[in-house]
């Protein structure tokens, strides 16, 4: 299960017989048929957005601004308009009166929240560098990149603020009218804080940034719009996880009728929550291909990015713990400041509160004190990346419970197991309120202890420290959990979020007996065409290369919540076999029917509906299909159609966990630090694609794994952004990363009928706190009991000169790169 | 990602090439394997209005045997560097170092010349170049001349390869017996810059150390050689503790930038760690 065996792979694939499954199986859930959308994705034969291309289209940029911070007294496009091929140019100021309203935040966590105005492109003033200015468009790209140089803006610089504790202090503003930077305050509160402290005599204290990270996805961001300007109709393409929701506020925020915009989200190179938004440029080239009346587009150059497209992460974790001297956490308390960046975004301030319910992460104590508090800078908006809140939480709370082992002197996995949820005590309902309906930590730790071989690493780490080998072993634990299935409507509700948490899926019965699925789920790399099938190949009995999965587009997929937040299986997934279940109960009626039977004595196996004792006199789905689509003899009453329609909303969140054992090797010479085995064993319930599943966990390890060692937007005291492009902000490619050892236990969620949990974010979550547990505990003997992510080369090695001077304090050097290196005597080193 | 408007001249021989250049003056750039040149102009920092493209100079590819030396044509790519019998057979340390630079790609379409030409020092080849003692012929207007590496290369992104002349020629000389080499690359990422790089070349004779050269990339705005570390070593032990103490000095002389990934203070502290390990290998201690 460690790796994927290609020969073992391609066997399966070749096994795969008609029903979508291999020999053996008796239902193709559960096994790995080949994607359906590799094929198209893998050699790009396919329409990405900047692939679509339209008669008469013209092609948009966007100039932004230079400066973080900055009030415009002079813009000019007139110039650009005079080159060649240039069509149209427009200034913030000119295009102001066109919108029916700013870019929406959906997520207003407290009704005192201050929410400027997010008009998409700047009038007066800017507040981040990458903000847009104005537009040029022109007959091609080339034209129009040459044009954007010829518009001429003159700027005020204003001062920038950059540093969240700064900002806080009111004495920059970024949005002047509204008189400060502070968004707003979320508190939350159970049980007796103080008295848990004091039952708790050990108190561990620590202070953790989340530095902020660009997504990357592999495809930029582009947006198509063909406008049928007599009709005053529009068609949108966008490279977006998000098609519904986006029709919905762009017609809000464009003045569009909703009913006279049709949004296509055609196939989307990645996501990871950077696509889960609205943006400028997808309003302002509908508000332009208006004007114009022609189809326009606008692709992201990787540049425009760096700086346009959201960022995740950035808090300043302030956590507190207690327990017992025998280790028993009697309470925690939590202070954020989260980075909103220069203006909310779709859901920014809602992704650290997110994050609030899932501190407490597996363990029982007494008493939870959480706030948080949303603050502006003059930097690029912040919003959901890969786990939104949920990574951080989990960082905090796994950090603090090896510190906490650490100050105790006990194995941090016996400290998670005195504190943990025991099996047998599921449902549990937290100190954060959530219910978790299952899980077993016992299991999928005592599985990752095996695998990743826990005692005989500990040996080696004693033997290095012993010898002072300069390359120290270290050990990281992370036990985490998040809630996934986004989410039930009445809890969203309950949090101020704007929408609900259901989604949409219809089966089609064609007259040929296949199958059309369409979901209200918005795949960006997840492989939803090929789960879906085996989801509705085993459901109807119809074989998996029968079935077409829709999706995408609000013409084809009119209903739907789209994709983010480990909710597409577990929610629309659901919603597919709630659908299949009513097409098979319609098709039962018409079988009963036509074999001239009593519905109560029709048997539906594999596509075939039978008579109860009598099993010659049968008719396929497929048959049926046909005579339904004939209607030629059908039940009295019955409309011709077996099709159906399911919208699901689900009662509880799904509860992912899981083991993740990490062992860091560092050279205390250089500082390199290298993962010298990774084991992660995940308990994400019930599993439809295998290969899928290992594919998420490997890409989200990648992920966490690199904001705990490569990632960081960094910003100069000015705002800008100073690792601008992919030479300064490292993202590590498989050469950087090891063959990692996964495994699962299966604990079935007991919140859906499909019993999954989610896997989309996982790995992600876990994985930065066992990285980063593994180095400081790798640095133990020198008394490093912290160090800022990402853990670089330089930082290690700073942190080791600072600890055997004896120094504290962190250093000088103009950026900070670490917190604390506490004194401490050499080991044996 | 779009440059600035350009033209584009293709000559079909070096002459051709040079006149293209004096023609233009310092408007013409020259485009060898455009892994340097392209990403510079599409970030718009780089505009020139001509790019004279070396791309069908088949008599700029290639490695020859010419006597004591190895001759590579400008245009031969890293690739092909990597590869080669003559390099592999007589200055193994060149295919070691190439086979480092970028990634895959980067090694299809970019050019020993171009890399040279370029002159960044924290690309790998210049150091290397330094410690092979390699010449670079340039031709101009006025004919053909040889540039000894360590007059090479002047400042950053800057080389002794005039506005109006073309880099056409990489003159290695051969190793001979005896010597050992081993390059340690100091990098964030697999594809990514060297932070420090430290190449070591290594002649033993009776146990001792006859010569030893090494190069460091990304110390300064031009590579450096470790002079006082080989200084230190000529005629040294070949032993562990004469290679640490040789190696204490490998910073000595050298000007380390401070950026994103290292403080001068670590980079000269890798200096002399890579240093060390890089004539460890190359001792073969």
């Amino acid at each position: 299960m460690s790796k994927i065996d290609p020969e073992e792979l391609a066997e399966e694939v070749i096994e795969h017989h008609a029903l979508g499954h291999p020999d053996g199986h008796d239902k193709s859930v559960g096994t790995s048929p080949r994607r359906k959308e590799d094929a198209r994705l893998v050699t790009g034969s396919t329409n990405w957005t900047d692939n679509i291309v339209l008669p008469g289209m013209l092609q948009m940029a966007v100039l932004r601004s230079p400066m973080a911070h900055a009030r415009i007294t002079s813009i000019d496009v007139s110039a650009a308009k005079e080159q060649p091929g240039v069509i149209a140019a427009f200034t913030g100021a000119e295009l102001a009166d066109h919108w029916a309203g700013g870019l929406p935040c959906a997520w207003p966590v407290t009704s005192e929240m201050v929410s400027p105005v997010h008009l998409p492109i700047a009038v007066d003033t800017v507040r981040h560098a990458g903000e847009a200015v104005a537009v040029v468009v022109a007959r091609d790209r080339y034209e129009v990149a040459d044009a954007l140089e010829f518009i001429d803006v003159e700027y005020e610089q204003l001062p920038a603020v950059v540093d969240l504790e700064q900002a806080l202090r009111d004495e920059v503003l970024v949005h002047e009218d509204k008189g400060t930077n502070r968004t707003f305050d979320w508190p939350f509160a159970a049980g007796d804080i103080d008295a848990a402290f004091t039952a708790g005599e050990v108190h561990v204290k620590s202070r953790y940034f989340q530095q902020r990270l660009i997504p990357s996805a592999i495809e930029p961001r582009a947006v198509v719009v063909a406008p049928i300007a007599a009709a005053d109709e529009y068609t949108l393409y966008s490279s977006t996880q998000i098609p519904h929701i986006l029709r919905l506020m762009l017609a809000l925020t464009c003045g569009v009728p909703e009913q006279k915009l049709r949004v296509v989200a055609p196939d989307v190179g990645g996501g990871f929550g950077s696509k889960l938004n609205v943006y400028a440029e997808e309003a302002i080239a509908l508000v332009v291909a208006k004007q114009i009346g022609r189809p326009i587009k606008w692709t992201e150059s990787r540049s425009e990015a760096f700086q346009a497209t959201i960022h995740g992460r950035g808090q300043i974790q302030d956590i507190e713990i207690a327990a017992t001297r025998d280790g028993k956490v009697t309470g925690l308390k939590v202070d954020l400041i989260a980075d909103m960046g220069a203006y909310l975004q779709l859901v920014t301030p809602g992704v650290p509160i997110l994050g609030a319910f899932m501190y407490p992460s597996i363990y029982k104590f007494d008493a939870y004190q959480f706030n948080c508090t949303g603050v502006f800078t003059t930097l690029t908006p912040t919003d959901a990346y890969r786990g939104a809140g949920r990574p951080e939480a989990t960082y905090a709370i796994e950090r603090i419970m090896d510190d906490l082992a650490a100050e105790l002197g006990m194995d941090p996995l016996e400290l998670r197991r005195r504190n943990w949820i025991a099996h047998e005590e599921f449902p549990f309902e937290t100190i954060a309120g959530l219910t978790y309906d299952t899980g077993n930590y016992e299991a999928a730790t005592a599985k990752a202890v095996e695998l990743f071989d826990y005692e005989g690493l500990r040996r080696e780490q004693a033997e290095r420290r012993e010898r002072g080998d300069s390359l120290q072993l270290g050990i990281g634990v992370s036990t985490f959990t998040e809630m996934c299935g986004l989410a039930p409507s009445r809890v969203l509700g309950s949090l101020s979020y704007g929408a609900g948490g259901w989604e949409a899926a219809s089966i089609r019965m064609l007259p040929s007996g296949k199958v059309e699925v369409v979901t209200g789920t918005t795949p960006h790399g997840q492989g939803h065409e090929t789960s879906w099938s085996q989801i509705a190949s085993d459901a109807l009995g119809v074989p998996y290369d029968d079935i077409e999965v829709l999706h995408g587009d609000t013409a084809v997929a009119p209903k739907g919540m789209d994709t983010y937040g480990s909710r597409s299986l577990v929610v629309g997934g659901i919603a597919v076999t709630k659908a299949a279940e009513r097409v098979v109960e319609k098709a039962r009626r018409v079988a009963a029917h036509m074999l001239e039977a009593s519905e109560g004595d029709i048997e539906f196996d594999r596509g075939t509906f039978s008579v109860k004792g009598s099993p010659e006199a049968s008719k396929t789905i497929q048959e049926i299909s046909l005579a339904v689509f004939a209607a030629h003899d059908l039940p009295e009453g019955l409309e011709p159609t077996i099709d159906a329609d399911s919208v699901f909303d689900p009662e509880n969140f799904s509860f992912p966990h899981g083991t993740h054992l990490c062992a860091m090797e560092i050279d205390t010479e250089t500082g390199r630090s290298r993962i010298h085995r990774y084991v992660c064993v995940d308990d994400i319930g019930n599993v439809i694609n295998p290969q899928i599943v290992e594919g998420q966990v490997h890409g989200g390890l990648a992920q966490g794994i690199a904001q705990a060692l490569y990632e960081e937007a960094v910003y100069d005291p000015e705002g800008n952004l100073t690792t601008g492009t992919w030479v300064d902000y490292m993202i590590p490619s498989a050469a950087d990363l090891v063959d990692f050892i996964t495994d699962r236990t299966e604990t079935a969620s007991t919140t859906n009928s499909l019993g999954v949990k989610g896997v989309g974010e996982a790995g992600t979550i876990a994985s930065t706190p066992a990285v980063i547990n593994a180095v400081i505990d790798a640095l133990k003997p020198y008394g490093v009991t912290d160090i800022r992510m990402p853990a670089s080369p330089e930082r290690v090695w700073h942190t080791i000169q600072e600890a055997k001077a004896g120094n504290g304090q962190g250093h000088s050097t103009p950026y900070p790169h670490t917190q604390s290196a506490q004194a401490a005597p050499e080991a044996s080193a | 990602m779009i440059p600035p408007l350009f033209d584009y001249v293709r000559p079909s021989s070096v002459d051709e090439a040079v006149a293209a250049l004096a023609e233009h003056g310092d408007e013409a750039k020259v485009l060898a394997g455009g892994h340097s040149l392209l990403p510079l102009m599409k970030l718009r920092l780089a505009a020139p209005a001509v790019l004279v493209d070396l791309g069908r100079l088949p008599e700029l590819r290639g490695v020859r045997d010419d006597g004591d030396v190895l001759a590579i044509g400008a245009m031969t790519t890293h690739d092909t560097v990597v590869a080669d019998p003559l390099v592999n057979a007589h200055v193994p340390a060149l295919s070691h170092v190439t086979a480092m630079v970028g990634d895959q790609q980067v090694r299809n379409r970019g050019t020993i010349g171009g890399a040279i030409a370029h002159g960044d020092a924290a690309g790998d080849l210049p150091a290397l170049m330094l410690a092979l003692q390699a010449e670079m012929v340039c031709q101009g207007p006025s004919g053909t001349r040889t540039v000894p590496a360590r007059e090479f290369f002047l400042d950053y992104l800057d080389t002794a390869v005039g506005d109006d002349e073309v880099l056409t020629e990489v003159r290695v000389p051969k190793l001979g017996e005896g010597w050992g080499y081993h390059y340690e690359k100091f990098q964030r990422v697999a594809q990514a810059w060297a932070i420090v790089g430290s190449v070591a070349l290594v002649r033993r004779s009776n146990g001792a150390i006859a010569e030893a050269r090494v190069g460091l990339t990304n110390m300064g705005t031009v590579p450096y050689r470790a002079t006082a570390t080989e200084r230190a070593l000529s005629g040294a032990p070949a032993d562990p503790t004469t290679l640490k103490t040789a190696s204490e000095a490998a910073d000595q002389g050298t000007n380390p930038p401070s950026d994103l990934n290292a403080q001068a203070d670590y980079r000269r502290h890798l200096a002399r760690v890579l240093t060390r390990r890089a004539l460890e290998s190359a001792a073969r201690l």
